[in-house]
């Protein structure tokens, strides 16, 4: 399976849900790659795509994945690149099924061959896990799940790299999954390819450190860079992450030939701290990464060496999205002009808190930015510029029930009128309402979900 | 020797991202010399002093290897994650609020460091 030269090139073509459109394609035509990892879920994704699966059975999966693939699918068939994603959210099976209609009215029904990937989704079993005595505790607050039990929507375990390797082994050009791990679909190529074995935990570390590098797209070639962010050249033709691996673990991070963006050390390690905890301790499914053993040096132009990771073994828990229903919440915001234009905010938003309580209406909170002065750093920022040409009166609520938030949808506009001076900016209409779908994370016994985990090939 | 006060800004760079209501803030020297005087200087209590009132509580690793410290602050997202009516509800920008924060250095450091701002 491994490539001539012994070295496997993973390219990243998504980030997140809602990443450049262009960018899975430019990476099967801008030069040779053997996989490409698209990565659409974040906590936040998960409970989105669970909302769109309560109002409709065959959503929840990004589609954007299938439209993506529809572009790039006969050079994925030409060109032997394999797709690993974890497009298929909280409805993998859905996502394969759409994927499939697409490959066979290309005419590449034969050449498409799809890795199902399933076994994450805990909803079925939940009550009877926890009656087994999994408390699924929240391992932020420590609270036991069944405080909002009635209200959970959906609750995936992460699941790690193995069922991409077995979809891979069995033959699978795309590998579509629920919730794997970002990192896991960067690691399952890599140690289906130089068959890296459990207790290989180093390798396993650098695998999952390849993959933390790439599963942000562009974050870790120049895009959303703050070192020299100016000299940062050509960002719109920005060529997303490759890492070029090889057996013993040590890859290059580097982007196709001619394309704009950067790979240097810092580029690197602005993305290896993002959503850093302790770094001796990066805990995925698969085994335990420590980062205060990356070495990286610049081997060449846009070109990144990393080597030297060590790992430890795998925990015996897996940890568990829960994604469970909160209340609602909605944003309205106002522009105020020069002159005075803070003053004019303040006062619009203490007319605004003033009507709100006369109408007897609760909320959990209400919180209130001014874009321009505070909405960033806070009280950081320092005093406002007395002169400034305009400011955003940004206000939120946030309650458990519907009503009130919707109300206050409603006590925006009217300020235009009955309220301070030189105000503009509402044309788009009234704040929405938005469901608020919270993330309860938790851990469950490895050994309770590995044994339902599936690959079925379609 | 004397001592002046510089901002980081002048000294590192930053990336910041979320964990729940926790904002975590990668600060990156921007020369591997600038290190221990990141180490030495910003400590999780300096930290927690800059954020008062914003965050709940800040924990400091260190990763010398990267010329990197990373900071946990704790309670920093209004509860996070889909629950946060912040504008800033995923911390991306907690990054360049840290680098406002200002460490005390050798006069002549700061006169270098500080040149190099465009």
């Amino acid at each position: 399976m491994t490539t001539r030269t012994g070295i496997v090139r993973i390219a990243a073509g998504q980030g997140f849900w809602g990443d450049w459109l262009e960018a899975p394609v430019r990476q099967v035509r801008g030069g040779p790659i053997d996989y490409l990892i698209l990565d659409y879920l974040a906590e936040v994704t998960m409970s989105i795509l669970q909302k769109q699966r309560s109002r409709d059975p065959e959503a929840g999966f990004a589609r954007d994945f299938v439209s993506q693939m529809e572009r790039i699918l006969p050079e994925i068939a030409s060109k032997g690149i394999r797709v690993v994603s974890n497009a298929g959210g909280v409805n993998p099976r859905a996502c394969a099924t759409a994927l499939r209609a697409v490959a066979n009215r290309l005419g590449l029904g034969a050449q498409i061959r799809i890795g199902l990937v399933t076994g994450d989704d805990l909803m079925d079993r939940l009550d009877q896990l926890v009656a087994g005595g999994e408390p699924f505790a929240n391992m932020e607050t420590g609270r036991p799940l069944s405080d909002v039990r009635q209200h959970v929507r959906a609750a995936n375990a992460y699941l790690g790299m193995a069922p991409v390797v077995e979809a891979l082994q069995r033959g699978a050009n795309v590998v579509i999954t629920g919730r794997v791990t970002d990192t896991g679909l960067t690691l399952g190529p890599l140690v289906h390819e130089f068959g890296w074995g459990t207790g290989d935990w180093d390798r396993i570390a650098s695998g999952t450190i390849a993959g933390h590098i790439l599963e942000c797209g562009a974050q870790s070639s120049g895009g959303n860079l703050l070192k020299d962010w100016r000299a940062v050249k050509r960002l719109e033709d920005v060529g997303f992450p490759i890492v070029e691996a090889e057996a013993d673990g040590t890859f290059v991070v580097t982007k196709h030939r001619g394309t704009g963006g950067v790979v240097n050390i810092a580029s690197v390690t602005e993305q290896l701290v993002y959503e850093m905890g302790d770094p001796t301790a990066y805990i995925t499914p698969d085994g335990v990464a420590d980062f205060t053993t990356i070495r990286l040096r610049q081997s060449g132009k846009d070109r990144v060496r990393v080597s030297g990771i060590r790992g430890r073994a795998r925990t015996p828990m897996l940890k568990v999205s829960i994604a469970w229903f909160y209340g609602y919440k909605a944003v309205g915001t106002l522009v105020y002009a020069w002159p005075d234009a803070v003053a004019k905010a303040k006062a619009a938003d203490a007319i605004l808190r003033k009507r709100l309580r006369a109408l007897g209406l609760e909320f959990e909170q209400i919180l209130t930015e001014l874009v321009g002065v505070d909405a960033t750093h806070g009280r950081l920022a320092g005093p406002a510029d007395p002169d400034i040409a305009e400011v955003t009166l940004r206000v939120g609520v946030r309650a458990r029930d519907r009503a009130p938030v919707e109300r206050f949808t409603r006590e925006i506009a009217p300020l235009v009128l009955t309220g301070p001076p030189s105000v503009t900016g509402f044309a788009g209409g009234r704040p929405q309402v938005e469901e608020i779908v919270a993330y309860w994370p938790a851990l469950v016994a490895r050994e309770l979900i590995e044994p339902s985990i599936r690959v079925e090939l379609l | 020797m004397s001592a002046t006060t510089i901002q980081l800004r002048y000294l590192a760079h930053a990336r910041s991202g979320d964990k729940g209501d926790t904002a975590n803030v990668g600060l990156i020297a921007l020369a591997p010399a600038l290190y221990d005087v990141l180490a030495e200087q910003v400590t999780a209590r300096r930290v927690a002093k800059h954020f008062k009132g914003m965050v709940s509580g800040v924990e400091r690793f260190e990763l010398p290897n990267l010329n990197a410290l990373n900071f946990l602050l704790h309670g920093a997202l209004d509860g996070g994650g889909t629950l946060s009516l912040k504008t800033d509800a995923q911390g991306k920008v907690f990054s360049t609020a840290l680098l406002r924060m200002e460490i005390t250095v050798p006069r002549k450091l700061a006169r270098r460091w500080r040149a190099g701002d465009d």
